[in-house]
């Protein structure tokens, strides 16, 4: 029985992993693979996408038409369940609590986290996300390299399963060859795209998303990924058969039912339990690691949800993987008189350095796809291509206000209608009514392309984390009160977003809606809404100036390492996830590597 | 495309600043917290709580599943009436009350989530109007009229940029109520077998557009 409770245990443990996400995820699939004994602690309630998964509902079956509300903050039928902007009974702070200076903290308590509601889109870090200051002086270097973590995404998309096209943009890498699957086609706002954006020197490329546009090859990439381990593959190649190609059908936020798309609960959990290595508590908050004579952690305390009992487990080793501001949280919480500013803390960084990822939108409406023909558009849920950065030579001269750059996520198409398609059409229909009105819904309908700007954010020291000195959780626990302030790289890098994307749909002979907003401070979504946030135990070359090692390991405490976004030390334009699980997976071959050595 | 929570707020917070909105006494009179409309329609607060944060997403709900619906008799003809008059039968599809909208009119503004509050008070403070200039203008509630005596009422109000300054509260809430009736109608299997949207449905592959039509878009 791999789901046990707090009084069912079956330790001794080797290794503890908090969080159930991509980052803990990945390191209970590596390590669970290789032998080792994991106990897996969730906050959350257990979850099955298979069954939990309201895949082809439609919007009349929900409350609301599927509309968002305070109870569901992305709509009805996103995977999150028990999670959102507000957990109940778990509050954050942010001061002070005003536009462009607030964080907005989503969070999923649910087993598999953030990744089961996710966008899916996995772009890689290129050679320059890993030494922006090396380029232009700015922000922190990693103390890795690309080649570094080129292995681990080569890894990471083999046993995910990843589409994408091979491109020799700068910056912009793919893998050796063989470890995408091919992309979807494009569907025609696409084209459009891609008929237009070459004419502002703007390149397009196959989208990046986790979405298995075909069957994975389950007989060679098992013997790919753990060479010389026989049980791993064999227990690889049934978790792969068993998961079904994208059925071209239904939001992958809903969470995948046939386990088309990557989502923790269906990817890197089954295989893990699959071992027999691996346990999970759920409804386990774990809010302190604590420490044996030795200066080794030696486990974690938690709260058991559903009887409201503290608990304590052991394990030779811990992993935080509660996700970057949680895992923060967790060691700015566990103080004692050897660490009165909490745990691996020497450098006084652990909460700071919080990162998110610049976002900026404009959409807009196009009279060449007014009146298409019916056509089934719902294709791979979005991203069949999209736009990588493309001015890295104008910024090393110096000719853009802002050093770092951003990609571009596109969207349109003749998808399923909802509660908002046809709101405020007065704009194009002057107001119509009755007949005319159904005649220009028909007329309009598809017709909207939408242009997501999303940037990389330079380090600074107004963005951190600390734990509040009054508030506490449901559970007793303090909380954390977040700081945030955008730099002025990331303000001008949005206005140059809204600019770029209205140059291209007037170009496209379409028509903009609301204005471009060419105010820095309006034109950047407020910090947390992109849901992107890193950073908080950054990783770096030495123990004064990073919380943790290039191995994801802290600098204080040997046995007690980070596996989600907190070791992030920048935040590029690129979306986290697929780096998380990289440097995940690079971090549990290392933890192998000296527990083979029994160094640790 | 501006998303429905994002225009909604706009038009309430226009409304809440338009010093227009208090050019008609029948307009406001049910502005102040606790007051009633006029004639029959007496508001009924919501009370109950959400579905909370981890319902069930499989199941079909009916409408009012998760809190009882409020809108009286007097209230739901008058709803369905303008619903109709937005979205009325035509050769593609069937008008908006025959599939079910007036339902999903009343779930929404019966519901105890903020925005749906605001909607709510918008949508009230709007019926009010509406029937009470139809009783003034044409001696019977708004959905005794014939259509050319609706579209009387509510041509002056269909465009809240066209629409006077002393209409713009009601321009405001014709605005949302269309919004709402075309969110109530394209959502169900009428809407969207007259847009001919035909998704949804397991593929074994996805081919993409037909050459001929990227042709004839100039996007081959």
């Amino acid at each position: 029985m791999p789901f046990v409770t707090a009084s069912s245990q079956r330790g001794p443990y080797d290794v503890i992993v908090v969080g159930s996400g991509a980052g803990s995820g990945q390191s209970a699939y590596t390590l669970c693979m290789e032998g080792v004994k994991v106990l897996m602690l969730e906050a959350g309630r257990r979850y099955t996408p298979a069954t939990e998964s309201p895949m082809f509902q439609t919007p009349e079956m929900a409350p609301l038409g599927g509309a968002d509300t305070t109870d569901k903050d992305k709509g009805f039928y996103d995977a999150t369940v028990n999670g959102g902007w507000d957990v109940p009974g778990e509050p954050y702070v942010s001061v002070p609590d005003k536009w462009g200076a607030h964080f907005t903290w989503w969070r999923a308590r649910m087993l598999g986290g953030r990744t089961n509601h996710w966008g899916r889109i996995s772009l890689r870090n290129g050679p320059y996300d890993f030494k922006p200051r090396s380029r232009d002086g700015l922000g922190f270097d990693w103390p890795i390299t690309y080649d570094d973590v080129a292995p681990y995404y080569d890894k990471v998309e083999l046993l995910i399963g990843v589409y994408g096209g091979e491109t020799s943009l700068e910056n912009t890498p793919a893998g050796p060859g063989g470890t995408l699957l091919p992309p979807p086609k494009p569907i025609v706002s696409d084209h459009l795209l891609m008929k237009y954006a070459p004419r502002f020197g703007i390149p397009v490329l196959p989208g990046r998303r986790a979405v298995l546009t075909r069957a994975q090859d389950h007989r060679t990439i098992p013997g790919k990924l753990h060479p010389g381990n026989a049980r791993a593959q064999r227990i690889l190649a049934e978790a792969m058969r068993k998961r079904s190609p994208c059925l071209w059908a239904t939001p992958c936020g809903r969470g995948c039912a046939v386990a088309a798309n990557y989502q923790s609960t269906t990817v890197h959990l089954p295989p893990a339990l699959a071992t027999g290595n691996l346990d999970i508590i759920t409804d386990a908050m774990v809010y302190e690691v604590t420490m044996g004579k030795n200066g080794r952690a030696n486990g974690v305390r938690f709260v058991d949800a559903t009887t409201g009992r503290h608990e304590h487990a052991t394990a030779r080793i811990v992993i935080l993987g509660a996700s970057a501001c949680e895992s923060a949280r967790i060691l700015l919480n566990s103080k004692s008189a050897q660490f009165p500013d909490g745990l691996a803390n020497s450098s006084g960084l652990v909460g700071r350095y919080v990162l998110d990822t610049v976002g900026s939108s404009v959409s807009g409406q196009i009279p060449l796809l007014e009146s298409l023909p019916p056509l089934n558009e719902d294709a791979a849920d979005g991203l069949q291509v999209y736009v990588p950065w493309w001015l890295y030579k104008r910024q090393l001269a110096h000719e853009l206000p802002f050093p770092r750059g951003y990609h571009i996520e596109y969207g349109g198409g003749r998808q399923m209608p909802s509660i908002g398609t046809f709101s405020g059409l007065e704009w194009l229909t002057g107001g119509s009514y009755g007949r005319k009105f159904k005649e220009d819904a028909r007329r309009y309908y598809g017709s909207f392309i939408g242009f997501d700007g999303r940037g990389a954010m330079v380090p600074n020291d107004n963005c951190y984390v600390e734990i509040d000195p009054k508030v506490k959780d449901r559970f007793g626990i303090p909380v954390l009160r977040f700081h945030w302030q955008w730099g002025e790289y990331e303000q001008r890098q949005a206005v140059h977003m809204q600019q770029t994307f209205g140059e291209i749909i007037e170009a496209m002979g379409g028509r903009i809606q609301s204005p471009i907003i060419t105010d820095p401070v309006k034109a950047i979504a407020p910090g947390g809404y992109m849901i992107h946030e890193v950073g908080g135990t950054i990783m770096g070359a030495d123990a004064r100036s990073s919380v943790t090692n290039r191995w994801s390991q802290t600098w204080d405490v040997p046995n007690l390492f980070v596996a989600d976004g907190g070791v992030f030390p920048y935040n590029a334009d690129k979306n986290p996830t697929l780096t998380i699980m990289a440097l995940s997976w690079r971090m549990s071959d290392h933890i192998l590597e000296r527990m083979r050595r029994r160094e640790i | 495309m501006t998303d429905r929570r994002t225009t909604l707020k706009l038009v309430i917070a226009a409304a809440a600043a338009m010093p227009a909105l208090r050019a008609r006494a029948n307009y406001t009179d049910n502005l102040e917290p606790g007051a009633s409309p006029p004639g029959n329609l007496r508001q009924f607060e919501p009370t109950m709580d959400g579905y909370g944060p981890d319902p069930d997403l499989i199941k079909a709900y009916e409408k009012g599943a998760f809190w009882p619906l409020t809108m009286n008799a007097e209230q739901r003809q008058l709803a369905a009436a303008l619903s109709d008059l937005i979205i009325p039968q035509d050769e593609h599809s069937p008008a908006a009350s025959a599939v079910g909208v007036v339902d999903f009119i009343d779930e929404w503004i019966s519901a105890p989530y903020p925005r749906q509050r605001e909607d709510r008070a918008t949508v009230l403070r709007g019926f009010a109007w509406l029937d009470g200039d139809a009783r003034h203008r044409f001696e019977q509630p708004f959905a005794k009229l014939h259509e050319a005596q609706q579209r009387a009422i509510c041509d002056p109000i269909c465009n809240v940029s066209r629409a006077s300054a002393a209409l713009q509260g009601p321009a405001q809430f014709f605005a949302a109520y269309r919004n709402l009736t075309a969110a109530g109608f394209y959502t169900t299997v009428a809407g969207r077998k007259d847009l001919k949207y035909i998704g949804n449905v397991p593929l074994a592959q996805f081919d993409g557009p037909p050459v001929e039509l990227l042709e004839k878009l100039g996007l081959a």
